[in-house]
């Protein structure tokens, strides 16, 4: 019974062990459920021409990239030079502005460039709720079958693109 | 002069206007059901809120989409496969048991049940000793500090 003593030590570890862990794990990185589902369609006033609409079927048989964003959200003032580099590149990348002033984000567009095939203008959620998204930015990969295959939460830059990003779609291009 | 400070003083309140949320039912049920599913679901922004508290903008929108869904008829489980389809089991408060979440159920129990035994160990061991012997002269100090010293002897 000498090594009696020691055992609050042990509780303590262990119990650091375990809080230590907990705080290395991000709480706000809530797992997808939607990744290899169908992405949901959706059909939104298009930004820069409220009489019109721009649809998702569009991008059908493409391997394309939707971004959620909104003049609102520091992180994607920052990515947003990046993503301008991405349709440089010729990266299909399609918009949705979420819960955002028209013409605020109009003019974002403009000064800062608009990487952009289209821009879907969602003030009240209603496609967004259907992605399952819940900040932003959030940017998702969908595939040739219209499958989501990836979902990124936060920021776009240059380390995630290419480690993440980049092999896998070149993966997906080279699917039927 | 100083009555109408006193007036426009009593008028301040009334600036003070908070902004309430309004869902109106056709039936109680409805309203019921409502209020149970945005006390069951959480936020995603504030983790530690469910709907019903939280102020958060997708709190709002997810608080309306329940509103609208409930107020089409929608059952309990209908809104809830919506939110759990987009959302994951992270939406629930109650979380669904299943393989991943069995320590999370079982876990408590477990944990209870291991001081049961502990106590129960514990208390068998401590009959078995011998009854605490306390020295004569440990019992003639502690009297002594007690000031019941016994003249006698």
């Amino acid at each position: 019974m000498k090594a009696r003593f020691l055992i609050p030590l042990g509780i303590f570890l262990v119990l650091a062990i375990l809080l230590g862990y907990g705080l290395s794990q991000d709480p706000r990185d809530v797992p997808s459920v939607l990744i290899n589902e169908p992405a949901p369609s959706f059909t939104l006033p298009d930004l820069f021409d409220e009489q019109k609409t721009v649809s998702s079927d569009t991008m059908q048989g493409r391997v394309w990239l939707l971004n959620v964003w909104g003049t609102w959200c520091p992180e994607c003032w920052k990515e947003h030079d990046f993503l301008n580099y991405l349709a440089q590149q010729g990266v299909p990348i399609v918009g949705i502005d979420w819960r955002d002033e028209r013409a605020e984000a109009v003019a974002y567009l403009q000064k800062k460039g608009n990487p952009f095939l289209f821009v879907g203008f969602d003030p009240d959620s209603s496609a967004i709720m259907d992605w399952g998204v819940y900040g932003a930015p959030e940017t998702f990969v969908i595939d040739k079958q219209g499958m989501i295959r990836k979902k990124h939460k936060g920021a776009l830059y240059r380390k995630v693109w290419e480690e993440e990003f980049v092999p896998l779609l070149r993966q997906l291009e080279g699917e039927s | 002069m100083r009555r109408v400070a006193v007036v426009l003083c009593l008028l301040f309140p009334l600036l003070g206007q908070a902004a309430i949320e309004v869902a109106q039912f056709d039936n109680p049920e409805q309203e019921a059901r409502y209020k149970q599913l945005i006390a069951e679901l959480r936020c995603l922004v504030c983790q530690n809120q469910n709907l019903a508290d939280s102020n958060a903008e997708l709190a709002q929108d997810m608080r309306h989409k329940t509103y609208q869904m409930v107020k089409d008829g929608a059952s309990t489980d209908d809104v809830v496969d919506y939110m759990v389809k987009r959302y994951g089991d992270f939406v629930l408060y109650r979380p669904p048991l299943r393989f991943s979440t069995l320590f999370l159920w079982v876990g408590p129990f477990v944990i209870l049940g291991g001081g049961v035994l502990f106590l129960l160990l514990f208390i068998r061991r401590r009959a078995r000793q011998p009854a605490a012997g306390i020295s004569e002269s440990d019992l003639k100090r502690a009297k002594a500090l007690l000031g019941e010293e016994e003249n006698n002897t």
